[in-house]
C-alpha cells in the first residue's frame, strides 16, 4: 500500500464514496479506506436516501440497479402517549409518478456496496478491512496522508477527505474535530424485522415497490428527548428508536428495553405482528445542528458528511448532505490539484460551496432546534399525555355533556401545564424552525 | 419478538477481535468515584456489567456506537475501532 495518491478518503459511506466517484470520474488517483469487511458493514441509517443528491453523482442510478427497497410515497407523523396517540399522514401520486425516487429506503449493507462498486468502476481504489489509525503530517503540521492498521500501512496523499462518520476515534485522537458533546448526539437502536412483502403492502396500504415512513415522538422515549421511526423495506421493516445521549446518561433507561416497549405500543404492535427480528444495531445521530459543525477544512484535509455533523435533525436528512458534501469536497479538491495548492485557504472553497447550498442554509435555519427540544421535555411527557387524554375524553360516548368534558380537559391542562409555558413552548418552537 | 439483549445480539454477525478494543482505564474509578455508573444502562449491547468488585467489559458484543467513550462521566473508557474487518458486520444495515 505504500504508494502515493492524489486523494485518500477515510470511510466508504455516502460521503466518502460520493467524493470518490467524482474524483475518480475526473481521472484523479483516489483511494478509499474502509474499516468494515465490505462497504456498509459498519453503516446504518434509518434507511432513507434521496434521489436528488444521488443523481448528481450517479444520474442513471435506477438503470444501474441501485438496490432500492421501496420508493417512499407517504410520510406519517405520530404523536404518541403510552396507550395511544395521534397520526397524520401525507401521500401524493407525484411521489410515484413524476417525482419517483425523491426518497427511498435502502439497506445500507447492500447500498453502500453497490455505491462503492460505482466508484470502483470509475477507477477509485476501495480498500476494506483497514482502520485509519492516525493522520500523517509534515513539519508544518499539514496533513499529508494517513496511517492504517495494516503492516507498512502508511498512505501518502495530497489531500485527505475525512468521511469517517459521526463516531470517530480518529477525531478523538488527532483532534481534527472535537469529540461531540453527549447533548449533541442521539443514540439510536434499530431492529430489522422481516415480514412477507404482501403483508407489508396490506398493513401499510401500498402497492409493491411503494413505501411509507413513520416518524414518531411522544411518551415512547420515556421522558427523554428522542424519536422513533418505522420505515418499510421490500420484505422487512426498519424499527428504530433513540434519544439524546445526555438524557440516556441520566435516565437509566436501557435502549433495548425502550425498543421492546415501543414494539408493544398499540399503534406499532399490529404493524410488526408475526415478524421475525433479523438484525439489531446501534448508531449515533448527529443532532447538534449548526452550532456543532466543526471547522470543515484545514491544510491538506476536508471533513464531509456525518463526521462534519452535517445532519438536519428536524427533517431526518443526513445521507443527502453526506453525498452532496462529498461531491463538493471532490470538486474543491479538483480545483486545488489544478492549482497545486492544498492549503486551508484553497480548500475553503469547499465551505463556500456548502454555504451556498441547501446544506448549510438548512442547518442554519434550524440552528436553535436542538436546544429547543432539550429545554422542552414536556414534548415527550406531559403534552402527548394531555393530548391523548383530550381526544380520548371527546371520543368517549358516555352521556356526559361535551361542555363538561371540555371543562375537565381545560382543568387538567391548567393543572399540568400553565398557559404561559404552553405559549412559550409554541413561540420558542416556532423560532427554532422558522 | 426477541426481548432480551442477548437474543438480539445473537441475530448479528460478529467476527471477534482477540485483542479487546475497549478498556476501562482505571478500574477503581468505576467503583469508588462513579456514583451513577450510567454505562450499565445506556450501552445498547449491555457490554458493561457490574461484578462484585468491578465492572466487566464484554467487548465481543459491542455494536460500535461509541457512546461509552463520551458518555462515561469520568472519561474512563479507552475505546478504539476493532482491527480492520473485525467486530460487527451488518447484514442489512
Amino acid at each position: 500500500m505504500q504508494e502515493n495518491y492524489d486523494v485518500a478518503i477515510v470511510g466508504a459511506g455516502p460521503a466518502g464514496i460520493s467524493a470518490a466517484c467524482v474524483l475518480a470520474g475526473k481521472g484523479i488517483k483516489t483511494i478509499v479506506v474502509e474499516r468494515g469487511e465490505y462497504p456498509g458493514a459498519k453503516n446504518i441509517s434509518g434507511g432513507v436516501l434521496y434521489g436528488h443528491d444521488l443523481a448528481a453523482i450517479i444520474p442513471d442510478f435506477v438503470e444501474k440497479k441501485c438496490p432500492v427497497e421501496r420508493n417512499i410515497i407517504e410520510s406519517r407523523l405520530w404523536f404518541l402517549s403510552k396507550s395511544g396517540g395521534y397520526s397524520l399522514s401525507f401521500r401524493d401520486r407525484a411521489f410515484y409518478e413524476k417525482q419517483a425516487f425523491n426518497a427511498f429506503t435502502v439497506g445500507r449493507a447492500r447500498f453502500d456496496r453497490w455505491f462503492a462498486e460505482q466508484a470502483r468502476a470509475k477507477g477509485a481504489l476501495v480498500v476494506c478491512s483497514t482502520v485509519v489509525t492516525d493522520l500523517l503530517r509534515d513539519s508544518n503540521n499539514r496533513v499529508i496522508g494517513v496511517t492504517t492498521d495494516r503492516p507498512e500501512g502508511d498512505l501518502k496523499a495530497r489531500v485527505v477527505v475525512l468521511a469517517d462518520g459521526i463516531n470517530s476515534p480518529l477525531a478523538a485522537k488527532t483532534g481534527f474535530r472535537p469529540e461531540p458533546k453527549p447533548s449533541h448526539i442521539a443514540l439510536a437502536v434499530k431492529e430489522v424485522i422481516e415480514l412477507p412483502e404482501e403483508i407489508i403492502n396490506e398493513r401499510f396500504n401500498t402497492e409493491t415497490g411503494h413505501g411509507v415512513t413513520i416518524e414518531i415522538i411522544g411518551e415512547i422515549t420515556q421522558g427523554m428527548d428522542g424519536i422513533a421511526v418505522i420505515y418499510t423495506n421490500k420484505n422487512s421493516l426498519s424499527v428504530c428508536i433513540g434519544a439524546n445521549l445526555s438524557d440516556f446518561m441520566e435516565s437509566k433507561v436501557k435502549p433495548y428495553e425502550m425498543l421492546e416497549e415501543f414494539k408493544q405500543h398499540p399503534l406499532v404492535a399490529p404493524l410488526i405482528k408475526d415478524g421475525q427480528a433479523k438484525e439489531y444495531m446501534a448508531h449515533w445521530i448527529a443532532e447538534g445542528g449548526y452550532e456543532a459543525i466543526p471547522q470543515l477544512c484545514g491544510d491538506g484535509y476536508l471533513i464531509a458528511g456525518d463526521s462534519g455533523m452535517l445532519f438536519n435533525a428536524l427533517h431526518r436528512e443526513g445521507s443527502n448532505m453526506a453525498m452532496t458534501s462529498g461531491r463538493f469536497a471532490a470538486e474543491t479538491i479538483a480545483e486545488a490539484l489544478d492549482k497545486g495548492d492544498f492549503s486551508r485557504k484553497t480548500l475553503a472553497g469547499y465551505v463556500a460551496r456548502l454555504q451556498n447550498s441547501y446544506v448549510i442554509k438548512d442547518l442554519k435555519k434550524y440552528r436553535r432546534f436542538n436546544a429547543f427540544r432539550l429545554q422542552h421535555h414536556e414534548l415527550f411527557t406531559t403534552l402527548p399525555r394531555l393530548g391523548s387524554f383530550a381526544a380520548q375524553q371527546m371520543l368517549t360516548v358516555d352521556g356526559v355533556p361535551k361542555k363538561e368534558k371540555q371543562k375537565a380537559i381545560c382543568k387538567k391542562f391548567r393543572k399540568e401545564i400553565s398557559w404561559g409555558s404552553l405559549i412559550r413552548l409554541l413561540w420558542t418552537g416556532w423560532r427554532s424552525v422558522k | 419478538m426477541t426481548a432480551k439483549v442477548e437474543d438480539k445480539l445473537f441475530l448479528n454477525r460478529f467476527r471477534v477481535d482477540e485483542n479487546p478494543h475497549i478498556r476501562i482505564i482505571e478500574g477503581n474509578v468505576c467503583m469508588e468515584k462513579c456514583e451513577n455508573q450510567p454505562c450499565l444502562y445506556f450501552c445498547p449491547a449491555n457490554v458493561y456489567r457490574l461484578e462484585k468488585d468491578r465492572i466487566s467489559v464484554a467487548y465481543e458484543g459491542c455494536l460500535e456506537c461509541g457512546s461509552c467513550r463520551i458518555g462515561c462521566p469520568n472519561l474512563n473508557i479507552e475505546w478504539r475501532f476493532p482491527t480492520g474487518g473485525y467486530g460487527i458486520s451488518h447484514k442489512f444495515g
